[in-house]
């Protein structure tokens, strides 16, 4: 790679090693006396961020891999068991699915400055395309990962994602079948994906690699687009920028632990926490955050083909930016046309991203159509004209004249954008939320729950109430089958002794076997055993409930969600509301009426419920007054009994909730000191440079 | 290095220091996550609890194999020819030497409960085989005797015994 080798070893080891295989001059002149412009801004430490994302994403990616089963009948349950019970299993997954989504808002930033400031124009447009295909991959990686858990989401987006081959003239139907390895998505898709999603990393590494050797090659752009004339133009790589990126970094981290610790299913879709069931496809479906834009696009054009060749054509324009934008100047700071164009091209994205998660109807389409042709337009029209028409603004020098300039003047421009766009993105994440269409759907109440914040923790008594009117009542018809009796005594759970729990166990009958004659028999339970389920399997469950089978219950409170609107999802990422699904329980127990209001009609069998999706039910109301006696006095009415049993049903879901929130609460402690050192830091190295 | 830099030296050390003392840190904290999980989850701890085992059916010069945490476990119904002729050798006799009375329960000593991983490399031993009247290991041929102790072949130590009680006459609890 470039950059002056002036490397000069001194240790008789290193002499030896050098005239074998230079490799540590290669590392000094590619990262340590590489040259880099000094007038670099933060944007720039979005490459580094992105190093780092890849790196943790391949290793937690490897990690979940040593517990992960990928099957069928097996995959949804190990997600669950790597979460429950493995050490630490729900860090490691958390930072593995906010991990894919903090990938792409960097990416999706690194790419937006590459525009911005004209890194795609020569000599980089090698180095420009060689992205646009770590982006290519890096969608497909993303999308084989996000079916990996075999949720509702996950197979449904396998199914829809993989029809989109089927557009093909002629030869669709066959490639769907030769994606699929069978006439559905089903186990072989599976293995295949799980298989893939393992390789493709790698090939990002690689294709990384000659990312960074194109990036040596040419240099880096700057913030003034000009190319480096002298030595004074550039610093070192080491230390300047490597403390610039670790800074970046730092605190790019303080945003990745927010959702880790602290948001982790605000990026999800609470569908995937139901198992994959071929027989249903949810009310909605909706891609991941990071696909929407283009899933508005495919959506807008009413033909089947036009509509996948438009999704596609919107990535593969990229790669012919170079050529589309003619303009000799490369950064937008000094083209006052092109800078405006640029932001409403940002906006248009982040709008076509929202429309994306909206239900394709009414005046939605028309929007996704319009701004479709907005997009594609910013490329083929836009750019071309204005290289022929913008008379740009004189370009500094040099860039030491452009730092000169810059001396003394605030950066708040740079923090405002910084909030702006951040704004926009959440606005753009949480309409994923939107997608949740609420049909004329009552919201449940928001309860104040002793669980929420960062500091929360579960009431345990709430916890051992919820306990037994579960043992009580739903356990006639739900089961719990994630959650083993020798979870009730662990921390952060309903608090009971090991004894207690094992007491707890010996109650259930437990079916075993089969035994040296070969019969299956029944013993008392054992603490290492789940809760039993109350049919043997779902047709049994089906056939007794009036054709719709109750589900488990130890997902629920995170399976179950509702429609938050705007602007309510923005201040939920910020006060961490995350309580839809312990709302919606509470709500449901409640909610019955016993004469629909006028107008709704409820089929035989089943029963009115306020906040129940389509409002008519199978269950009965299964809670009354005096039911279920508590023993420490706590009242035995109906509005108690629901509240109890979705904090119940919420640990169910979430039993390491407390340890989550704990570590988080320290692992923010040591980011914050720690980017506060790394910015000091960072400020010292650099009041030599300038 | 600019002039600043020179009037602090110890300042500027000072700040260095702690960064990179705080990155270590926190390096180092991050890294145990990713090496902890490898260790048995809950699921498998709480799988490899205490089992009983009914000794009822097990006649006089038989003996049964059960799996505890993976492992399997030999339970032998000694005769009386056999642990007369265990109590009889001399310890100097034995590579790792221990008694029989040792290795099995007062009041039970009919009873040998061992783990039936041959200590040598790990193959499992086959029972009433071997010049011993024990345990002969066909990897590697190693021979144990009848109280499970080594006696001939590359095996190093005794079978391990492992941690039992008898809950009555007829039952005993592994684990």
């Amino acid at each position: 790679m470039s950059g002056p080798s002036d490397y000069q070893p001194s240790h008789p080891a290193v002499k030896w090693l050098e005239q074998r295989l230079p490799i540590i001059s290669l590392v000094h002149s590619s990262f340590v006396a590489y040259p880099t412009p000094r007038n670099l801004n933060y944007w720039w430490t979005f490459g580094a961020i992105l190093s780092i994302m890849l790196g943790v994403q391949i290793v937690t990616g490897i990690i979940l891999a040593m517990h992960y089963t990928p099957h069928a009948d097996l995959a949804f349950r190990s997600v669950e068991l790597i979460v429950r019970d493995v050490n630490y299993g729900w860090l490691l997954r958390n930072m593995h699915a906010a991990g894919a989504s903090m990938f792409f808002f960097a990416v999706y930033i690194h790419m937006f400055r590459g525009l911005y400031y004209g890194s795609y124009k020569a000599p980089r447009e090698v180095l420009w395309i060689l992205g646009v295909i770590i982006y290519l991959l890096m969608m497909a990686t993303g999308f084989m990962g996000y079916v990996l858990p075999w949720g509702q989401m996950s197979f449904w987006g396998a199914t829809v994602i993989t029809n989109l081959f089927s557009a093909v003239p002629y030869f669709g139907e066959s490639i769907v079948t030769l994606l699929w390895g069978g006439y559905s998505v089903g186990n072989p898709t599976l293995n295949r994906f799980f298989s893939l999603h393992y390789l493709l990393p790698f090939l990002i590494a690689g294709v990384v690699v000659l990312h960074v050797w194109a990036l040596h090659v040419v240099g880096q752009n700057n913030p003034a687009g000009v190319e480096p004339k002298t030595e004074k133009d550039m610093v070192p790589f080491t230390p300047y920028a490597t403390i610039k990126d670790f800074f970046g970094v730092s605190c790019f981290l303080i945003l990745y632990s927010w959702f880790i610790f602290y948001m982790p299913n605000y990026l999800g879709d609470a569908d995937n926490y139901i198992p994959a069931n071929p027989g249903v496809t949810p009310a909605h479906i909706v891609p991941e955050w990071y696909y929407l834009p283009f899933y508005a696009i495919l959506r807008s054009i009413p033909n089947k083909l036009a509509g996948v060749i438009a999704m596609f054509s919107a990535i593969i324009v990229l790669v012919f930016l170079p050529w589309l934008d003619s303009a000799k100047t490369r950064s937008n700071k000094y083209r006052p046309l092109a800078k405006q164009f640029f932001w409403i091209f940002v906006i248009t994205c982040i709008l076509l991203g929202y429309l994306g998660a909206q239900p394709p109807e009414g005046i939605y389409v028309i929007a996704g159509r319009i701004l479709t042709i907005v997009y594609f337009a910013y490329f083929l029209i836009v750019l071309p004209l204005l290289a022929r028409i913008e008379k740009p603004r004189p370009l500094p020098n040099s860039i030491a004249d452009d730092v000169l300039a810059k001396t003394g003047r605030a950066t708040a421009p740079m923090v405002s954008t910084l909030i702006a766009l951040f704004v926009a993105s959440t606005l753009f994440v949480g309409g994923t939320g939107q997608a949740r269409a609420a049909e004329n759907q009552e919201t449940p109440p928001s309860l104040s729950w002793s669980f929420a914040g960062p500091f929360g923790t579960y009431d345990r008594g709430a916890l051992q109430r919820g306990l037994k009117v579960y043992k009580e009542v739903c356990s006639n018809c739900h089961s719990l089958s994630y959650v083993a009796f020798r979870n009730l005594s662990e921390p952060g759970g309903p608090g009971y002794s090991p004894a207690q729990a094992a007491a707890f166990a010996a109650d259930y009958k437990i079916k075993d076997g089969p035994n040296d004659a070969g019969d299956m028999f029944e013993r008392p339970g054992r603490v290492a055993d789940y809760f039993p389920s109350p049919f043997p399997n779902e047709q049994a469950a089906r056939a007794a409930n009036g054709g719709a089978a109750p589900p488990d219950l130890s997902l629920i409170a995170k399976a179950r969600s509702y429609e938050r609107g705007f602007p309510w999802f923005i201040f939920d990422f910020f006060t961490q509301f995350q309580e839809q699904g312990p709302n919606y329980v509470a709500a449901l127990m409640q909610g019955f009426e016993s004469t629909p209001p006028a107008g709704v009609t409820i089929p035989e069998g089943s029963y009115y419920n306020k906040y129940f999706p389509g409002h008519a039910i199978k269950m009965p109301p299964p809670l009354s007054d005096g039911q279920v006696t508590f023993d420490d006095g706590s009242p035995a009415t109906v509005q108690q009994y629901a509240r109890d049993v979705a904090t119940f049903l919420m640990w169910t879901a979430e039993p390491h909730m407390e340890a989550r929130k704990r570590l988080g609460y320290q692992v923010f402690v040591f980011l914050i000191i720690f980017a506060g050192l790394m910015y000091f830091t960072k400020k010292r190295v650099w009041a030599a440079a300038h | 290095m600019t002039a600043s830099t020179v009037d602090h030296p110890t300042r500027r050390d000072f700040l260095f220091v702690a960064t990179g003392a705080v990155a270590a840190v926190g390096g180092v904290a991050t890294l145990w996550p990713f090496i902890s999980q490898m260790n048995p989850d809950a699921s498998t701890i709480a799988a490899g609890a205490p089992i009983e085992v009914d000794l009822s059916p097990v006649a006089e010069g038989q003996d049964i194999k059960v799996f505890w945490r993976g492992k399997p476990i030999y339970i032998s119904h000694r005769t009386k020819k056999q642990v007369e002729e265990v109590r009889s050798v001399p310890l100097s006799n034995l590579p790792d030497p221990a008694t029989d009375q040792s290795r099995t329960k007062d009041g039970h000593e009919q009873w040998l409960v061992v783990i039936g991983i041959c200590t040598h490399l790990g193959c499992i031993p086959i029972a009433h085989e071997g010049n011993y009247d024990g345990f002969f290991c066909p990897c590697h041929g190693s021979q144990y005797d009848a109280s499970g102790r080594i006696r001939q072949g590359p095996a190093p130590l005794n079978l391990p015994v492992p941690p039992y009680q008898f809950v009555s006459d007829t039952k005993i609890q592994i684990g």
